[in-house]
């Protein structure tokens, strides 16, 4: 019988089947690393439709965190604030400049303007933000320092690790709880230690059951 | 099993053709069974029992090929390659003012006070919202029905307002229309002095409307207002009309009673849609003390349907509807009351003769403390008697009121004389309010022809319902929970119905449709009703109306405005047995000939709920049958007649037709017929059309409540019946009914017995010196979460059930699912008979999960989504669960529910808000179960850190079962606090804890039923 191929095809197909399947591994492993949420929401930095800076309100002008998120201490959410906050200074300041179009024209309507949601938490995890400010679980342990981005993004991962790591050792991100607004607050001394005696002034036991966040 | 079977049998068995089974059991001397295939140990029961999933559960739902199911998983997989590297954008919606920011934070719950009204019956709640969106119905503790309790129907009503299927717009002759076309056709109609003019409404109990309901009748002095309810007290006021030549509202105090005798009066469900009776009931069983074992009353019920009431009895006598009425006459008579009529059954053997001998003694020596009620189904000649019997006692359990809002024509003779007019042309125009006599008026009033006559006919209703389809007019109704309006109870005690939210599909109420035709001053909701109030605020002197108002919003209860004048009255015996003389003597049926009895459905009442699938899946409590009714029978009858359950048959008489399935009920009377009405809905939404027999069929006005003379006849046809009963069963191969007797899962005794030997209860399972082969976990620190149900208390009512269901955002699954034992429900109501069929005891159980310490479906979970908290819960992680379903085959409660299906996917958009927020939504896949609402315990735990609380207050937390629990027979609370009442009540010597010796530690236990026999009659409960 005739030889249809010769010896060589099977180093071809060898070679080849090496090739497909380490492409398959690589091509599954880049898929699992690129969907992870570290790295696709790690970073995400959406364009607003409006153009506000954090790092001018927050950061030079000093404005509080609470003076917009106004439900942070009393609610789990917290809110992203009515036009009508940003209008408390805008009818005085700044008040024709055309990046302002379309809070003016929100506040005009009663249409909400469309921001972007960065943090976001899936649905069946029950984050609440009041507990962990009173606490004394700062701003900044999750957000990063907000005041000094202009176009905010997300700095850290959020994932099941992060919370986990803190609520199995909260030392290093408790602090005094009417600091947690101050996002460039530097500590005197060992904030390991600050944390710790708050942790035992407050009694403070962070769950790491399931039902501590998932309900 | 064997592998290839394709099919669940579903079909029933047959009856055993035996004498009725007497089976002995050894310690309590009680066997258990939860059906009539359960007591005579069919096959079919045994698969059901050895498995907590029925065979071959797998397969696909019917209409769902294996094809079609890949290609969406083809379909799916694709997609999700094409999103998941890019993450999409999602906004958030601020206000644009934030004018109520200081009140309003997004997902947190405000509550409002509002009111709630079925035939007649008022009842105050609270209503819980989210952003907006009423999430939870709760009772409202300030008000006198409610007590702080709600019943299933009221947990329920919240799903209706959502009802993707409601009326949302104007008909005009079936087509669409509008308001303003309506308000167009209304300019050409000329009204007179109202001598065409008919309203017709159900039973006002809101006083704006009253005052609207005599503003129309001034203005119109010849138009009549007739109030029809297919279900309503209107015998009751009959009856003391009969005794007392006036009409009045009888208050019966169950708490201030100790014997209390029942004529066929189901006040624990169907004859009291407000909660209040059952925990008035119940606060007199409540067994803590050596003292309460003393104070504990005890009830006797004579009934022909086997009720909630019935099975709570400790003495029950089951006979004919029509035969409770010469039951009266007799205990009356025995009483001293010269009513010069026959006593029947004097015969000292005979069962009624002991019952009503050891009945009447029992109420004697009681006195004042003796309480007799009669039924809304009885006629008015019972209600009379009821009345005489409790003057006879010198009862100080009953007080009578003033009807404040009676109108002048009421109830079916009403109804009836009404489409009498209607049929001879005398009525042009006919404005029905928010009820749909085409459906639920008796079958010999034609109403639907006589409706066909009138000229103008209007309609307002929540949906295009049968009336709506056959009137010329119909506009949609505003749902109680999303309009203003007000409500007083019998006793006049007013409540604002205070709105949720704005009309989802532009309803109007009653009250506005009224005011426009009267031309009142004011024309929306809000402002009749304010306005009425503050002009009666004003009659008080220097009253701030505005400030009452306020109040009244945020109480719930209009202090003061309970107006019905309690009065004192008494029967003259003599004139009353005139009366009763004078009545026309029922007629018998031939032997061969049936009673048929009419009941409002525990789900759908009247038909008015058709549509709402958590009530129509919630299981009746004594027939654990979904999706529909059935013609009930006793197992004597359905022998005699050669029925078995699910068999069709023709009930018949004169041109009256009504073809139903069969249930064998056991505990029924003989020789009779129980039916529900509401189901059987031809022009009703995709839930509650053309689910079960429609009752109205052969109900007429002279048999409105019960009717002899009918025939059956078999059809030959057969009907599946979707009823849970058997579901759940906790046994394993192998054991036979003397096991499952020696796990004495529900225990129960007797008051004289309990106080002989409390250690009873304890002793009816040997525990023996129990090792863990796991490490041993102490649950001595914090906070430890347990439960105690009193089995004394529970009458197994179903308001845990869909308060659970609402709470925690379970899917209804519907009836082909059921048929396969995939019904959701995290607690459950397992109904246990015990004794000879015909006249079986009942005890009911919840059933939520355990909450084991030991938990056997947390070691076989591959994944670890179910594990223990340090707080003893068995947590559920759904983002984790990846659907192996171990931990269901492993669990010994059977409680764990499998989403089969996505059933949430399947409902329109809008259901989904109705969703409780703080619990999330479920997907196929995925194992679910109860958590001891553990959103409750985090949002109080973090409310209290936030306060800087150290301690959270016993009772603090309610679980929604708990909360909404009429008879107060749920506890739950920190069992590491020794003060707290959950372990107090653990700590009683009826407690026990199911399955014990499996070494599985629930946190669950139960407080043993106690009954309390009059030891004349046996003693034996």
């Amino acid at each position: 019988m005739a030889v249809i191929f010769p010896k060589s095809s099977d180093i071809i197909l060898k070679v080849l089947g090496a090739v497909v399947g380490l492409g398959a591994l690589a091509g599954a492993a880049a898929f699992t690393y690129y969907t992870y949420p570290t790295v696709i929401d790690t970073g995400y930095q959406p364009v607003q439709p409006v153009p506000y800076s954090h790092k001018l309100h927050a950061g030079q002008l000093g404005l509080d965190c609470y003076y917009c998120h106004s439900t942070v201490y009393k609610a789990a959410f917290a809110a992203v604030p009515a036009t009508s906050t940003c209008m408390n200074c805008h009818t005085q300041v700044k008040k024709d400049s055309p990046r302002l179009e379309l809070v003016r024209k929100s506040y005009a309507t009663g249409q909400p303007v469309p921001w972007v949601q960065i943090h976001r938490m899936p649905d069946y995890v029950y984050f609440n933000h009041q507990a962990h400010l009173a606490a004394g679980v700062s701003c900044v342990s999750c957000h990063g320092r907000i005041d000094q981005m202009i176009e905010v993004r997300q700095e850290k991962p959020l994932n099941m690790g992060m919370c986990l790591d803190c609520h199995r050792d909260p030392a290093p991100n408790v602090r005094p709880a009417e600091l947690v607004t101050k996002l460039d607050w530097v500590p005197d001394r060992d904030p390991r230690v600050i944390g710790q005696e708050i942790i035992a002034a407050k009694h403070l036991d962070p769950p790491t059951n399931c039902s501590g966040c998932h309900r | 099993m064997s592998a290839t079977t394709t099919l669940i049998n579903i079909e029933q068995p047959q009856l055993p053709s035996a004498p009725a089974l007497q089976i002995e059991g050894n310690v309590t001397g009680k066997k258990y069974w939860r059906s009539l295939n359960h007591l005579a140990e069919t096959p079919e029961f045994k698969d059901w029992v050895k498995r907590i999933f029925p065979a071959n559960i797998n397969s696909m739902m019917d209409g769902n090929s294996r094809r079609t199911v890949l290609k969406l998983m083809a379909a799916s997989f694709g997609l999700a390659g094409l999103t998941a590297c890019r993450r999409p954008v999602e906004h958030i919606m601020p206000n644009s003012k934030g004018s109520v920011a200081d009140e309003y934070a997004p997902g947190e719950a405000h509550h409002y006070a509002t009111v709630m009204s079925i035939g007649g019956h008022v009842t105050g709640l609270l209503v819980e919202t989210h952003d907006g969106r009423p999430t939870k119905i709760e009772g409202n503790p300030d008000h006198i029905h409610s007590l702080g309790a709600a019943t299933a129907i009221q947990q329920a009503s919240i799903l209706s307002m959502y009802d993707p299927d409601r009326s949302a717009k104007v008909l005009a002759s079936g087509k669409d229309s509008s308001w303003n076309a309506y308000e167009a056709a209304l300019q050409t109609i000329s009204l007179g002095d109202g001598s065409g003019l008919r309203f017709l409404s159900g039973m006002v109990t809101s006083p704006s409307l009253v005052g609207l309901r005599n503003e129309a009748l001034k203005k119109f002095p010849k138009a009549k207002w007739v109030e029809y309810e297919t279900a309503a007290r209107e015998n009751e006021l009959a009856g003391t009309a009969m005794a007392y030549g006036q009409a009045l509202y009888v208050h019966p105090k169950f708490d201030k009673a100790k014997v209390i005798l029942s004529l066929d009066d189901d006040f624990l469900a169907l004859d009291s849609p407000a909660p209040f009776m059952t925990t008035l009931f119940s606060r007199g069983r409540r067994v803590e003390t050596e003292e309460d074992l003393e104070k504990m009353n005890r009830l006797y019920v004579v009934e022909s349907q086997f009720s909630v009431t019935g099975a709570n009895a400790d003495h029950r006598l089951r006979m004919k509807g029509s035969d409770v009425r010469q039951f009266a006459i007799d205990i009356a008579t025995t009483l001293g009351a010269p009513l010069g009529l026959n006593v029947v059954g004097n015969d000292k053997n005979d069962k009624r003769a002991k019952f009503l001998a050891a009945v009447v003694k029992d109420l004697k020596a009681a006195g004042a403390e003796a309480l007799v009620v009669a039924g809304p189904r009885q006629p008015a000649s019972v209600q009379a008697l009821a009345s005489l019997i409790n003057q006879q006692l010198g009862s100080a359990a009953v007080s009578y009121s003033k009807p404040v809002m009676q109108g002048s024509d009421t109830g079916v003779n009403a109804l009836k004389a009404l489409a009498g007019e209607m049929n001879s042309g005398q009525v042009s125009t006919l404005v029905i309010l928010g009820i749909n006599p085409a459906y639920s008026a008796p079958a010999d009033l034609q109403f639907s022809v006589a409706l066909s006559k009138v000229a103008n006919s209007i309609h307002l209703g929540l949906e295009e319902d049968e009336t709506a389809t056959a009137a010329k007019w119909h506009l949609p109704e505003a749902h109680y929970l999303e309009s203003w309006g007000d409500q007083a109870t019998s006793e006049g005690l007013a409540s604002i119905q205070q709105p949720a939210i704005e009309p989802l599909y532009g309803g109007k109420t009653a009250a506005e449709v009224v005011a426009r035709l009267v031309g009142n001053r004011d024309l929306k909701a809000h402002d009749i009703v304010k306005n009425y109030w503050l002009g009666r605020f004003g009659a008080l002197k220097g009253a701030d109306g505005e400030q009452l108002w306020r109040k009244a919003l945020h109480d719930g209860v209009i202090a003061g405005s309970q107006t019905g004048e309690t009065v004192k009255v008494s029967v003259d015996a003599k004139k009353l047995a005139v009366t009763l003389v004078g009545e026309p003597k029922a007629v018998a049926g031939d032997s061969k000939s049936v009673e048929v009895g009419f009941y409002p459905s525990s789900s759908v009442w009247d038909g008015r709920f058709a549509n709402n699938g958590w009530l129509q899946e919630a299981p009746d409590p004594m027939t654990k049958l979904t999706w529909g009714n059935a013609a009930m029978v006793s197992p004597a009858m359905a022998r005699s007649r050669g029925l078995v359950d699910g068999d069709m048959v023709a009930i018949m008489r004169g041109n009256l037709k009504l073809e139903a399935a069969v249930m064998i009920q056991p505990g029924h009377a003989d020789d009779c017929i129980s039916i529900s009405l509401g189901y059987g809905r031809k022009s009703c939404g995709r839930a509650g059309k053309d689910v079960g027999f429609n009752a109205n069929l052969i109900r007429s006005s002279d048999g409105f409540w019960f009717a002899p003379g009918f025939t059956v006849t078999k059809t030959g046809e057969t009907h599946r019946h979707a009823t849970t009963q058997e579901h759940g069963t906790l046994e394993d191969e192998g054991n036979n009914a003397e096991r499952q007797h020696d796990r004495a899962l529900v225990r129960e005794t007797t008051t004289v017995e309990y106080r002989k030997n409390p250690k009873l209860i304890e002793d009816m399972v040997e525990v023996p010196e129990l090792k863990s082969i796991y490490a041993e976990v102490k649950y001595d620190q914090g906070y430890q979460w347990g439960m105690a149900i009193d089995l004394t208390s529970c009458t197994g009512c179903n308001a845990c059930v869909v308060a659970c269901q609402a709470e925690n955002n379970i899917p209804v699954v519907g009836k082909e699912q059921v048929l396969r034992g995939r019904e959701m429900h995290w607690i459950r109501l397992d109904r246990y008979y015990s004794g000879d069929e015909n006249d079986p005891t009942v005890v009911e159980q919840p059933l939520p999960c355990m909450q084991c310490e030991n938990a056997p479906c947390e070691n076989v979970c591959p994944v670890q989504a179910t594990s223990h908290s340090p707080e003893g819960l068995n947590d559920m992680a759904y983002n984790r669960c990846v659907g192996t379903r171990y931990c269901a085959n492993n669990c010994p409660f059977k409680v764990r529910h499998f989403n089969f299906l996505n059933f949430h996917r399947e409902e329109k958009e809008i259901v989904g808000l109705v969703y409780n927020p703080d619990v999330s939504v479920r997907m196929r896949g995925v194992m679910e179960k109860c958590t001891y609402c553990v959103q409750r315990i985090e949002e109080v735990k973090i409310s209290a850190k936030v306060d800087g609380r150290k301690e959270i207050k016993d009772g603090d937390i309610k679980t929604a079962c708990q909360q909404t629990c009429p008879a107060e027979a749920i506890t739950f609370g920190n069992i590491n606090d020794p003060n707290s009442r959950v372990a107090k009540l653990k700590k009683q010597e009826r407690n026990y804890a199911m399955l014990a010796e499996l070494d599985i530690r629930p946190r669950t236990t139960y407080l043993a039923k106690l009954r309390n026999p009059n030891p004349e009659l046996g003693g034996k409960a």
